[in-house]
């Protein structure tokens, strides 16, 4: 059993008052306390961004790596010990600029992780540059006279590469949020949530109330059909945010398919050989 | 044939099964109780390209590749062009008999391959003609070559198998027949020998690494150390490890932190290419203090480079390899068994001190076989350093300690802590306090003061009092060995530890030196900087190759006598 005072640390959020991260704090935090996530079967990587702090708000073990890199590390450790939840936090600049090709490969090899993608369309951490969400036009501290770069869609981009659940979910709507982390976990496979997040410093255009007036949950759409969820995730507009998930698919996940840790973890299976005579033989 | 070794080379276009025919042509002598060193050179190409092996067989250990051959297999005529002039008057030289050459030198075995092939199965076979043929000249076991024919094709179609000793045995018996007058005595079977193997460095890698226990190995494929990846791939459901294919190298090496982070013995490999994507995890490693073993086969050059050839310009980069200070451990072997032995060591060490252990390694490791007893792995004892799988509500990953290292736990055990990039305190939270900021950049570099203490000196070979020195690392041990035979007064200081340095030793080593040598593969003699770094000695008289090729026994001697002619 999680309590919610047992993921307290002695570190006080270092975001700014009113950040969207706050949200995906909250609701990550209540999804721990609801499915018993702790520090003997869950572990935390991050990368770095203003996401990354995350590590130091929840008592839960973490690895915070490198810039653009949480997620080769979150498969080595789900490779060595399949028996943990693996979550990565992840942003815009993190997970779509400098990690981009470790998202379309992981996804694409479908490792058992749950990846958050903390998205403001800013390089926040750095004081307010263009990030590969932003959208074109933009006037950002690195784009003074306006984003000449078109943005990526972070669903389409996790469909196309082979994530076999792909969400968006909203920072200002902690409860529905919480509900698809816990489902993103639950999905054996390559989960990814896109989390639309106002930066309230450096993104004056996509504030909460933006996104409280233009986001709707999507219902009566199939996440099964591939066709339809790209369909979905081009869309992005004035009343036209879709939120919940647009695609999940049942295929074997990578842990699945190497047989040595069929019967039990990696770390848990003895490395100790004393007699590798046979293997000797075989470059007689 | 000259000091008892005796040398095959075989030569001719790439996809011809060039490198294929030396290693069976060396598992045959070795199965006949002898020893062999295996010498490739190939361009960058799966097909077309010269392609070259020579086979040293000899009853003494061989340790290195020579300039002189005795035989050559010349499976096209460009062949004879390149080859003619490291032959000897007595050198044998097959050939396809269809074809027009011109010998100057050596003795002519023409011999219908390409018909004979044909005749077996098809013109791909005129290897196998051509290798029958070399056994009947050189008294060699017809019978024992089909049986590894058998053993190497086991897994392709029988057909390939029976065509391929028919091929052999044709060659065999057209060699027997005609040219019985030039049957030598080469490979009568050596009944004393003790069984050994066939291995090159990468395969010594492999091995090294699964008897050290390896349980997580991530490595993008490139050359030199390909062939660790196809090794640890085959065997991976047999011994229980995993291994991965990543996407690129910078995945690789991040990867392997996770695997280790976790809780199992991670390795990744790559080129100095590789490495230099891999130099930002490099550092991670450092700052989180997990461990991690990194096998860099060096090759020549900056970018690209020379893919398929020998250098060992990446000391420097590997000893200098990301921003800021932490404690790295540079290894670097100077043959396949010592590539097998360190590798053991950079598990146990990288443990041990919880830092990355880079192995270095040049392709001519890498790449040239050479036979070996069953390697000893009795002896190993794995050391996992400090490490705990209990649950302490206290746990503090990166407590001060007198000797630098810090109580391990793994996650999923209970223990709270994070494995921060950010400076951080001893629980892993991200620090900029001063004092905190210090105590763990004083607490990771204090490993390299333990370590220290238990580095071991480095080997040296030949007279204790000698008129020169020559210092070297990687691959050039061999031809060095084999040049230090021929003198008494010549002694030999090689380096495996480079980072930490031995400085104390090597520093009385060379004061009491008359004349040193510095022997490597690059252009600023990089190994030669280090020592200056090191131990304050400037060495002038430096032996530099950076034309891709070895350091050939030949081009040792010749150093050697044209430095005593000097004194």
């Amino acid at each position: 059993m999680t309590k919610l005072e047992d993921l307290t640390t002695k570190c006080n959020p270092t975001w700014c008052a009113g950040c969207g991260n706050f949200g995906i704090w909250g609701a990550f935090k209540n999804a721990a306390v609801e499915k018993g996530w702790d520090n003997t079967n869950s572990v935390l990587v991050a990368g770095i961004g203003c996401h990354g702090n995350f590590i130091n708000f929840i008592k839960l073990t973490s690895f915070e790596g490198l810039h653009g890199r949480a997620i080769p590390v979150a498969t080595g450790i789900k490779l060595a010990n399949h028996k943990l939840n693996v979550f990565v936090f992840s942003g815009d600049g993190d997970c779509l600029g400098e990690g981009g090709n470790h998202l379309i490969h992981g996804a694409r090899r479908n490792h058992d992780l749950t990846v958050l993608i903390h998205n403001n369309n800013f390089y926040s951490l750095t004081v307010g540059q263009t990030s590969p969400t932003a959208p074109h036009g933009f006037k950002t501290k690195s784009t003074p006279f306006g984003n000449p770069d078109f943005p990526i869609s972070p669903i389409t981009l996790a469909i196309a590469s082979g994530a076999t659940f792909v969400a968006r979910g909203f920072a200002g709507d902690i409860p529905k949020l919480s509900e698809l982390i816990i489902k993103a976990n639950q999905h054996k496979g390559f989960s990814v949530i896109d989390v639309i997040q106002p930066c309230i410093t450096f993104n004056k255009e996509f504030d909460h109330k933006f996104f409280q007036e233009n986001t709707y949950q999507l219902e009566n759409h199939d996440p099964t059909n591939r066709e339809a969820a790209f369909k979905k995730s081009l869309e992005w507009g004035i009343k036209q945010i879709p939120l919940g998930i647009f695609y999940q698919e049942e295929k074997p996940d990578y842990e699945s398919q190497v047989s040595q840790i069929s019967e039990k973890p990696l770390v848990e299976i003895s490395n100790i050989r004393k007699n590798l005579d046979d293997l000797f033989r075989k470059f007689l | 044939m000259e000091d008892s070794i005796y040398k095959i080379k075989i030569g001719g276009a790439a996809g011809q099964g060039i490198k294929y025919s030396g290693l069976i042509l060396a598992k045959l002598a070795t199965r006949l109780g002898y020893n062999i060193y295996n010498y490739v050179e190939y361009p960058s190409l799966i097909r077309g390209g010269h392609n070259v092996v020579q086979v040293s067989i000899s009853k003494e250990p061989v340790f290195a590749p020579s300039q002189n051959s005795d035989f050559l297999i010349a499976l096209n005529s460009d062949a004879i062009e390149k080859h003619q002039d490291e032959l000897s008057e007595d050198s044998y030289i097959i050939f396809d008999n269809k074809n027009k050459v011109n010998i100057v030198k050596g003795k002519a075995i023409p011999i219908p391959l390409s018909k004979i092939a044909i005749s077996a199965g098809g013109e791909i076979l005129i290897n196998s003609v051509a290798l029958g043929a070399t056994i009947a000249l050189l008294s060699g076991d017809i019978e024992l070559f089909k049986d590894l024919i058998e053993e190497e094709f086991l897994d392709k179609d029988k057909k390939i198998r029976e065509s391929n000793k028919k091929a052999a045995q044709l060659g065999f018996n057209y060699a027997f027949e005609k040219f019985k007058d030039k049957i030598k005595k080469v490979l009568i079977k050596n009944n004393n020998a003790q069984v050994k193997m066939v291995v090159d460095g990468t395969d010594a890698i492999s091995l090294g690494a699964i008897a050290a226990g390896l349980q997580f190995a991530t490595i993008y494929p490139m050359s030199p150390i390909a062939n660790i990846l196809h090794t640890l791939a085959l065997y991976q459901r047999k011994y229980k490890y995993i291994f991965e294919q990543p996407e690129d190298e910078i995945s690789a090496i991040n990867m392997a932190i996770g695997a280790s982070f976790a809780g199992a013995r991670s390795m990744t490999a790559t080129s100095g290419g590789g490495f230099c994507l891999m130099t930002e995890g490099f550092g991670l490693a450092g700052m989180t203090e997990t461990p991690l073993v990194v096998i860099e086969g060096m090759r020549p050059g900056p970018a690209t480079g020379l893919p398929t050839w020998s250098g060992q310009g990446d000391l420097q980069f590997v000893l200098n390899a990301h921003q800021g200070d932490f404690v790295r451990i540079v290894l670097a072997a100077g043959d396949a068994k010592e590539a097998f032995e360190l590798t053991m060591t950079a598990f146990n060490l990288a443990d041990k001190y919880q830092t990355p252990v880079v192995l270095l390694i040049d392709k001519n490791i890498c790449e040239h076989a050479q036979s070996f007893p069953f390697f000893n792995i009795s002896k190993y004892k794995m050391d996992k350093g400090k490490i705990t799988t209990e649950f302490s509500p206290k746990y503090q990953r990166y407590k001060d300690e007198s000797d630098g290292v810090s109580r391990r736990t793994l996650p999923g055990l209970g223990n709270f802590f994070i494995a921060n990039s950010y400076e951080h305190d001893t629980e892993g939270f991200t620090t900029e306090k001063k004092g905190e900021i210090k105590e763990q950049m004083e607490k990771r570099m204090r490993k390299l003061k333990t370590l220290e203490s238990e580095m071991p000196d480095p080997l040296l070979f030949g007279p204790e009092d000698a008129d020169i020195t020559l210092v070297s690392f990687g691959s050039n041990k061999g031809s060095i060995l084999g040049a230090l035979k021929l003198f008494n007064n010549v002694n030999f200081l090689h380096l495996n530890w480079l980072n930490p340095f031995p400085k104390d030793a090597v520093s009385k080593r060379l004061e009491k030196s008359r004349h040193i040598v510095d022997i490597e593969c690059n252009y600023t003699g990089q190994l030669a900087k280090l020592i200056r770094t090191e131990t304050g000695i400037e060495i002038n008289d430096k032996f530099l190759k950076y034309d891709g090729r070895p350091f050939f026994k030949e081009e040792i001697v010749e150093k050697i006598n044209s430095v005593l002619k000097k004194s």
